[in-house]
């Protein structure tokens, strides 16, 4: 992180370990920063275990995000006040703390081409070679910050600044499943066919989604990706293995 | 005595935007799964109270132009929401009231009277494989429902099977006190926050001060308002984060969306506020065109109105979870409004 960053929220907040907001009558939102960094974010994933151990009843959702967990609850069963209480007095991870590991996966990538239309758009934009890029982007591990977009989709980081090129101006209408992209210093991978505005550079025959198991998605908050180059016959033998 | 079976419906035609839908996925937001679920939750936990249904059975959903059904058995039925003009062989229909839909017989909706979206119940609810705990269909990821997508002509629904009907005291529908009247203009009451500290000073004085038009770019997913600009108080970076139904986001032209049924779990714009519970079923009412007012609510006010309502809605209609009510057989039922069609 730089040294000097503007005056924000997070600073004004410092001596505090997290702020809790309203959203609305049914939801809060617990506030532990305003940067996308892995020390922030390892709390946040702390912070949204221990809520979730809790088992409360009338609790419907613990979304953990970049640099916040937004607590869904029924209205008919708990007041923001006491949830608010109840909330404040959880064992947190404080600052520095070293947090548990998550799960590592090696994600295989067939980069470029028709599996990845901008990975030559983002090897310019680096001012690389298209191999280069992918070493690049393959050289890195990141840390899975947060599910969100669609079902499964992770918001993974942190890409290497000269890879960080911003998204598209105008989002594809069809981005394919499997689909790895790029938009800033974030990478991500599209779990089933929908829209999106990422810079695509390939993509991966394992699957983020499994509608039919019991725990459907892949990733989780906290866990570690990196993403393995691999060429066209690898592909397809993995794409004919995650069929069957 | 009449002893009902199963249901199946075949759709003739699918209507303008005919989902089946439940009161929500909820418990999977962290793996960005939508919510989706019913836009009007009162409307439709009265449809589903009237057939003696579980709150969380599932129910259509439909908007502005309704599907045309074609009943193959008997059903208990209630439609509610807004007045789509329901007939049954070319007889009128009566809103929030339980009706004997006789087999063979044809539900076609005509012009809308009041409100956006309607619900139909039908006693058992309607059976479709639940994915992640919901019947919900959320069509832009073809989660749930029937295989993720709106109803079409050839489709079939089935019912489950139906409950004991449950004797209310009220007799056979919601009373009219508590049957909401939708208006093109609605005062939406909001809770500031949690980002209205991104906003210049008086935004929030601003945006009760005005009225918003729903724009025709308005979905399930949310509402396209078109008004006064928000202005962001400085260019501080904004960082995805959670959001909820009802929350009203700020992109940078300073026209706010209003988050409905099928939001994304988290969003990249700051939400000046959010509408509060008690009021989403006037907010889930409106069609581009229409007009909001919004006006200040706390957080304690807002938790209480909604208790309030509930309540209401309890002491007249009393959830149907098969403990410790009155049950009475069907024919000796003497308030069922009984339609019987000569063929």
């Amino acid at each position: 992180m730089p040294p000097t960053n503007p005056p924000t929220r997070a600073h004004r907040a410092s001596n505090a370990t997290f702020r809790i907001l309203p959203l609305g009558d049914a939801a809060l939102t617990i506030e532990f920063g305003n940067e996308i960094n892995s020390e922030i974010n390892s709390r946040v994933v702390a912070f949204a275990t221990t809520v979730f151990d809790q088992h409360w009843q009338g609790i419907h959702d613990i979304v953990p995000t970049y640099r916040s967990v937004t607590v869904h609850f029924d209205p008919l069963q708990w007041d923001s006040a006491t949830l608010t209480k109840r909330l404040k007095i959880l064992p947190r991870q404080e600052p520095g703390q070293a947090e548990p590991q998550g799960i590592f996966h090696e994600i295989p990538v067939l980069y470029g081409g028709k599996w990845g239309q901008d990975l030559e758009e983002v090897a310019t934009f680096a001012g690389l070679q298209p191999a280069e890029a992918i070493a690049l982007h393959a050289s890195v591990p990141y840390r899975v910050y947060m599910l969100g977009f669609s079902p499964g989709f992770p918001y993974l980081g942190l890409v290497p600044e000269q890879l960080a090129m911003p998204r598209r101006a105008t989002p594809r209408t069809k981005v394919p499943a499997g689909s790895v992209g790029i938009a800033d210093r974030q990478t991500g991978i599209y779990p089933t066919t929908t829209p999106g505005g990422w810079q695509i550079i390939g993509r991966t025959p394992i699957s983020m989604y499994r509608k039919t198991r019991t725990n459907p998605f892949l990733l989780k908050p906290g866990d570690r990706v990196r993403f393995k180059p691999i060429v066209r016959d690898v592909f397809d033998q993995l794409s004919r293995e995650t069929e069957t | 005595m009449t002893e009902l079976q199963p249901v199946e419906i075949l759709v003739i035609k699918g209507g303008w935007l005919t989902t089946v839908q439940d009161l929500g996925r909820f418990g999977h937001q962290h793996d960005g799964v939508s919510v989706s679920g019913v836009m009007d939750s009162f409307a439709t936990i009265v449809a589903n109270r009237l057939v003696g249904n579980p709150d969380q059975a599932a129910v259509l959903e439909l908007t502005l132009k309704g599907p045309e059904l074609q009943f193959e058995q008997d059903a208990v039925i209630a439609i509610t929401g807004a007045d789509l003009a329901p007939t049954l062989d070319g007889r009128r229909l009566p809103m929030w009231e339980r009706m004997l839909i006789l087999r063979g017989s044809r539900l076609r909706f005509g012009v809308p009277q009041a409100g956006a979206r309607t619900y139909l119940s039908i006693a058992g609810g309607i059976e479709v494989p639940p994915v992640l705990g919901s019947r919900s269909t959320h069509w832009a990821s073809d989660t749930g429902g029937l295989q993720g997508k709106p109803l079409k002509p050839g489709d079939i629904l089935h019912g489950g099977k139906p409950g004991p009907l449950i004797n209310q005291h009220v007799g056979t529908g919601l009373p009219i006190p508590l049957r909401p009247r939708y208006e093109r203009t609605v005062s939406l009451r909001i809770i500031p926050g949690p980002q209205d500290d991104f906003f210049a000073k008086h935004s929030i004085k601003a945006l009760t001060e005005t009225t918003y038009t729903v724009s025709p770019q308005s979905d399930r997913m949310g509402y396209r308002l078109a008004g006064p600009k928000i202005i962001r108080k400085d260019s501080e970076q904004f960082i995805s984060d959670g959001t909820a139904m009802g929350a009203l986001q700020v992109p940078p032209d300073g026209q706010p969306i209003l988050l409905m049924a099928d939001r994304q779990t988290t969003g990249g714009y700051p939400k000046i506020a959010v509408v509060i519970s008690a009021d989403l079923l006037l907010a889930a009412q409106l069609a581009p065109g229409d007009h909001i007012r919004f006006v200040l609510c706390t957080v304690a006010q807002a938790q209480r109105l909604v208790r309030m309502q509930r309540a209401q809605l309890d002491a007249e209609l009393s959830p149907c979870d098969g403990q410790s009510q009155q049950m009475v057989p069907l024919s000796h039922h003497e308030s069922i409004s009984i339609l019987r069609v000569s063929k």
